[in-house]
Order: structure tokens, then sequence, then C-alpha cells
């Protein structure tokens, strides 16, 4: 079964299976070990808010860090050049710090266990519903296309039959998230977050030895490719035909930088989840201030495997799927795991191969605990059992998870269709995550947003950014009112409809609640900034506060910005 | 509770023995497709590195050890 596929790129040795099985038994042992420990609701939804710093750091990046971003942004890479990297620096560095600074006291403060949870204490039930739902269902789709990019890894480097990857994946991380829930998902993205590191770092290590440096590198793509700039990050955005990835500085900046990036960091609460089961405010705020300093060293490990596609591989070596199906060639998903088949020998490939099994694994595990929070607190408990002894609903959590891998192997079966796995991906925050950052935000910083307003808010955003995918669909010419440019790509279509869903929703949040009535002051202490009382930190020292790390971040991204400018 | 940096510690000692002992093997008999840079024995290295943060983080992290 295991060499079922026609074709593969390597084979691996007796070590190599030796290290990939030894992973399955070390994450499942650990979910064994943590039953015994998630005993209450607090303890399998919240991992009784115990976890330091590091630990909710490492885990809200790992959280993020799965196979679709290891094989998905060195495919942009390969495809757009280093202005994939905008997806993990300007695309998130800014929304994490503003994220521990701003937002976590009113997360952590509110005690909610979820996003959907503080909706509901922002904005009553409806908004909370709505959310939850369409949460839901987007965690649901994103879990099928982590599967999906895996099982399509080891069966191109592997030949392993795609229903065996999916299903073996899957069934182990249904085991040790359903035995430990969040605690056992959490501990393990930790591990795999160290090994996806040490799978992967040696790609790009080697990869620069053979390319000579950086400078090497960046030669050789320029004589590869002369026609087009792959190197720069901001010099090419003046126009959206000067660039590969036909998009405009505005698309970048407010569609990504500002809307899709704070929507994802601030309110996916796939990625929130793990920082509220810090054990302190301290340690929350922290949490992400310690995962942007990773996420801006990741393009290393995955956009570097890209560009040194570009650089050392014959240039049109990899095209798209489509043309790749056609002619047997490889396509642009490919690339990292051609450059591992290059450089990887016996132990090493297994280390790599495992690299990539755990970025699924904590990408899924992710999705399936926050999945299994939301379904649990915010749809059964609030729509069908409101009143319940804790056991049933732990109960619950541990059947859900279950479920949530079920479903999320049918949607893996449905996302084999998309061209592009990322655009698929854009695709989905700009539906589901624009709107909602629109509405967490306005509830945060603005006491005038009533429960009408958050609620009509999101839902006219979340429904005119599927109208506007329609429309497009339907009509390709409409294409030049979403993305102010006839020819923009896919990618940059989905920014700009996620900034116009933000926009409509901002509107029609404001307009409402200008002419409904607000909840009073008292019922908005700790989710509210104005009516919030927070806690000083006055008396730490100043490398203690989490504000002057994220400044010392802040000053590396800007420089970083003109360093690849 | 086992903190998770003792596991992690665990696992790395294990694959840097794996690795680094797959390293020597194919110093003596190398592959008869090898990859891009064979020579420079990544494996052998990199291998020593897993075994040195193995050593360091089961004994720094070992049950009873931390609170």
């Amino acid at each position: 079964m295991l060499q079922s596929a026609p074709s593969r790129l390597v084979s691996l040795s007796g070590v190599d299976i030796a290290i990939v099985v030894l992973y399955f038994f070390a994450v499942i042992g650990i979910g064994f070990y943590l039953k015994r420990y998630t005993k209450t609701g607090e303890d399998f939804f919240l991992a009784g808010r115990e976890m330091t710093a590091w630990v909710a750091g490492l885990s809200f990046l790992a959280a993020n860090l799965g196979s679709l971003e290891l094989m998905g942004w060195a495919a942009s890479a390969y495809q757009y050049g280093i202005l994939a990297t905008h997806w993990y620096w300007i695309g998130a560095i800014p929304a994490m710090l503003f994220l521990g600074i701003v937002m976590i006291p009113f997360y952590y403060i509110s005690k909610t266990h979820s996003v959907p949870g503080y909706l509901k204490l922002r904005y009553g039930e409806p908004a909370r519903a709505f959310s939850a739902i369409s949460f839901g269902f987007m965690t649901v789709l994103m879990s099928g296309i982590n599967m999906y990019s895996m099982a399509l890894v080891l069966r191109v480097v592997l030949g392993w039959d795609i229903n065996f990857s999916i299903w073996v994946s899957s069934i182990t991380v249904a085991v040790y998230v359903g035995l430990g829930g969040l605690l056992s998902a959490i501990f393990n993205e930790v591990l795999q977050f160290v090994l996806i590191w040490l799978g992967a770092l040696l790609i790009s290590i080697i990869g620069l030895i053979e390319a000579g440096g950086w400078s090497g590198m960046v030669a050789r793509i320029h004589h590869n490719f002369p026609a087009q700039d792959f190197t720069h990050l901001w010099r090419t955005m003046g126009s959206f035909s000067d660039n590969p990835m036909g998009i405009h500085w505005v698309g970048i900046v407010f569609g990504l930088g500002w809307v899709i990036s704070f929507g994802y960091w601030t309110t996916d609460f796939l990625v929130v989840q793990r920082v509220i089961a810090a054990k302190n405010l301290r340690a929350a705020k922290l949490a992400p201030i310690i995962g942007s300093a990773f996420k801006m060293m990741v393009p290393f490990i995955v956009i570097l495997p890209g560009l040194l596609g570009l650089a050392l591989l014959p240039p049109g070596f990899l095209t798209g799927e489509t043309q790749a199906i056609a002619t047997g060639g490889h396509s642009y998903n490919e690339v990292l795991p051609l450059m591992m088949a290059r450089y990887l020998g016996p132990g090493l490939l297994g280390l790599g191969i495992t690299a990539l099994i755990a970025g699924f694994m904590s990408g899924m595990a992710g999705n399936v605990s926050a999945f299994a929070t939301v379904w649990t607190y915010d749809i059964y408990r609030a729509l069908f059992r409101k009143q319940a002894p804790d056991a049933h609903y732990v109960s619950m959590g541990r059947w859900c998870t279950i479920l949530g891998v079920l479903v999320s192997i049918g949607t893996a079966y449905f996302v084999m269709q998309f061209r592009s796995i990322m655009d698929y991906v854009q695709q989905l925050f700009s539906f589901f995550i624009a709107p909602l950052f629109g509405t967490v935000i306005l509830g945060m910083l603005w006491k005038r947003a009533t429960p009408a307003g958050g609620f009509w808010g999101l839902l006219t955003g979340t429904f005119s950014s599927l109208g506007m995918w329609l429309w497009v669909y339907l009509d390709p010419t409409a294409l030049r009112y979403i993305a102010l440019s006839s020819q923009a790509k896919p990618m940059a279509e989905n920014m700009f409809r996620a900034l116009w869903a933000w926009i409509i929703c901002v509107v029609v949040t404001v307009t409402v609640s200008m002419v409904t009535r607000p909840k009073p002051e008292s019922e908005l202490a700790g989710l509210v900034y104005g009516c919030t009382e927070l806690p000083s930190e006055g008396h730490l020292a100043l490398y203690q506060r989490p504000i002057f790390w994220a400044g010392v971040i802040a000053a590396v991204f800007v420089v970083l910005q003109v360093v690849f400018w | 509770m086992i903190s998770i940096w003792f596991f992690i510690g665990v696992l790395l000692l294990a694959y840097g023995v794996l690795i680094l002992g797959a390293g020597i093997y194919d110093l003596w008999n190398p592959a008869a497709h090898p990859v891009v840079l064979a020579g420079l024995h990544a494996g052998i290295w990199w291998g020593a590195l897993l075994i040195v943060l193995g050593v360091v983080y089961s004994l720094r992290f070992k049950p009873g050890k931390e609170k």
C-alpha cells in the first residue's frame, strides 16, 4: 500500500523509517501520558490555563506552521520570489505585536474560553452563534487543506498512497488530541516546532553553500530570470505589472498587512486559544511576542528553499499544477520536497519527512482542538444543552475531536480540485476572518458599538465578501472593480476583497450602532478599552516588560524591510 | 508533570544517535546515487548537534529536577 503511487523522488532507508515511526510513538505516548491531567473542561479546552510564555508562544506559532505553510509558501516563493516573505513579515509581525500589547488583556481579563465567547460577552448571543458557525466551517476546511498538502508531499517524495497518508496521520492526531485535549495539542506543537526547524533548516544551509551564499543565489536567479525581479520586497510594488504577483503596495499594506494579517493573528481562535491558555496576563502578553520573533525567522526555512529552487533548478523546471499534470512534470508545490531530496541523505531525509508530518499534525491539531472548543462551548452548550455537568462537556469535546477529524478528511478530498492551495486559503480568510476582525476590533476599542451593530456588521461583511467572490467568478471582468485592476492575480483579488469586506463590516457596524442603544458601561468592564482597568507593569524591570520586547521586535522588523527593500 | 522539554530532549537524543550512525555508515559505504554536496557529510555533524541538544535538554529538564 505504501508504494502504490506510480513514481517517487526518493526511497526511505531503514533509519529514515525508524525516525518517522519513533515520532508517531512519541506524539501518541505524550497523549496517553497527559490524559491523566485533563479531567475538567478547563483542562481539556484551555490546558488548565497553566502554560508558560515560551510554551504558549511556540505553540501559538506552531499551530500556524502547518505543512501548508512549509510546502505552500515554499511553492509561492518559487512562483513569486521574495514577495512571499510579506506573509511572514508585514503580514504577521505588526499584528502579533498588536495582539500581545493591545488585545490580549481583553481576551484574558474577560476570562473568555474562545473568540466567539468574547463576542457573546461583548455583543450577545446572535454575534456569537454566527461567528462560531462560520469559524467551525472554516476550521474544518483549513484542516482538510493541511491534510491534503501533507498527503501530496508524501506521495511526491515517497510514492505513498494519498489515502494511507491522510488516514494514518489523521487518526494519530485524533488519538492524542482526543486523549489530552488542548494540553496534549500544545505539548506536541512545541515538540513539532523543534522538529520542523531541525528537519528543514539543513536544506537552506546546504542550499546556500551550493549557491555560493546569498549574493551567489541572487546572481543565479537574475541570470535564470533576467526579465523578472524575484529578489526585492518593495521595489517592484509601484505597479501591478512590475512584479510576479501582479499586486500593488496598497493591496499588500492594507489588504494583507492590515485586514488579513490583523484578522488572522488577533481573531482566529486557532492561534488565540494557545495564548489565553497562558498562566497569567504577563505570560499571555509575552507569548505572541515570542512567537513573532520566531515568525520573523521562518522565511529562512520556508521562503529560502523556494528561492534556492529558482537559483539552482533549471528555469521552467517547475510549472503550475495543471501543466505539471498534463506534461508529467513537477509543479510549484513540489519545490520543498525536491530540495529535500536534493540534499538530505539517509537519516536526515527521515528527519525532513518527520518535519513535514509534524507540520501537518501541528496545524491539524490546532484546527481540531479549536473546533472542539468552539463546537462544545459556543454551539452545543449555547444552542442545544445549556446546563450539563462539566464531565459531559469534556466527553463531548473528546467525541467532537474525532468528528472534526472525520469531517476534515472529507474536506481533504474536496480541496484536491483547487488549483493553488494558498489562493484557496486566502479566499477563506477574506470570507470569514476579515469581517470578524472589524467586529472584534470595534468591540474592544469603541464602547459605543452596540450588540445590533456588531451582529449586522459581521453578517453583512461576511456575505458581501462571498458576494464579491461570486461576482468575479460569474463575470471575470468585475475584477477591475474588486481588485482595482484587470491585471490583478488571484492573490491580489483576495487581498482587495478582504479589504472591502472589512470596510463594509466597519461601516455597517458604526452606522447601526449610531441608531441603536449601546450597553451600559458597567456591562463593558473587562471587555472594552476605557471601561477596563489594565494591571500596571511599572514595578517590573525594563527587560521583563512585554512592551520592551515588542519594541525590539518592531525595530528588527523595520531593519529587515530596509535591507531587503 | 514531566516538562515537554524533557520529551524533546529524549527524542532529539535518539534521533541524533540514529542520524550520526547513518552518517558514519555512509562514510564507509557511500550511496550509489549520493545527494548533492554529499561530501559535506551533513549527517555526521547534524547528528552530533542533535545528540548535544538532546543530552542538554534531557538533563536540564529531567523529571524530579524541575518543579
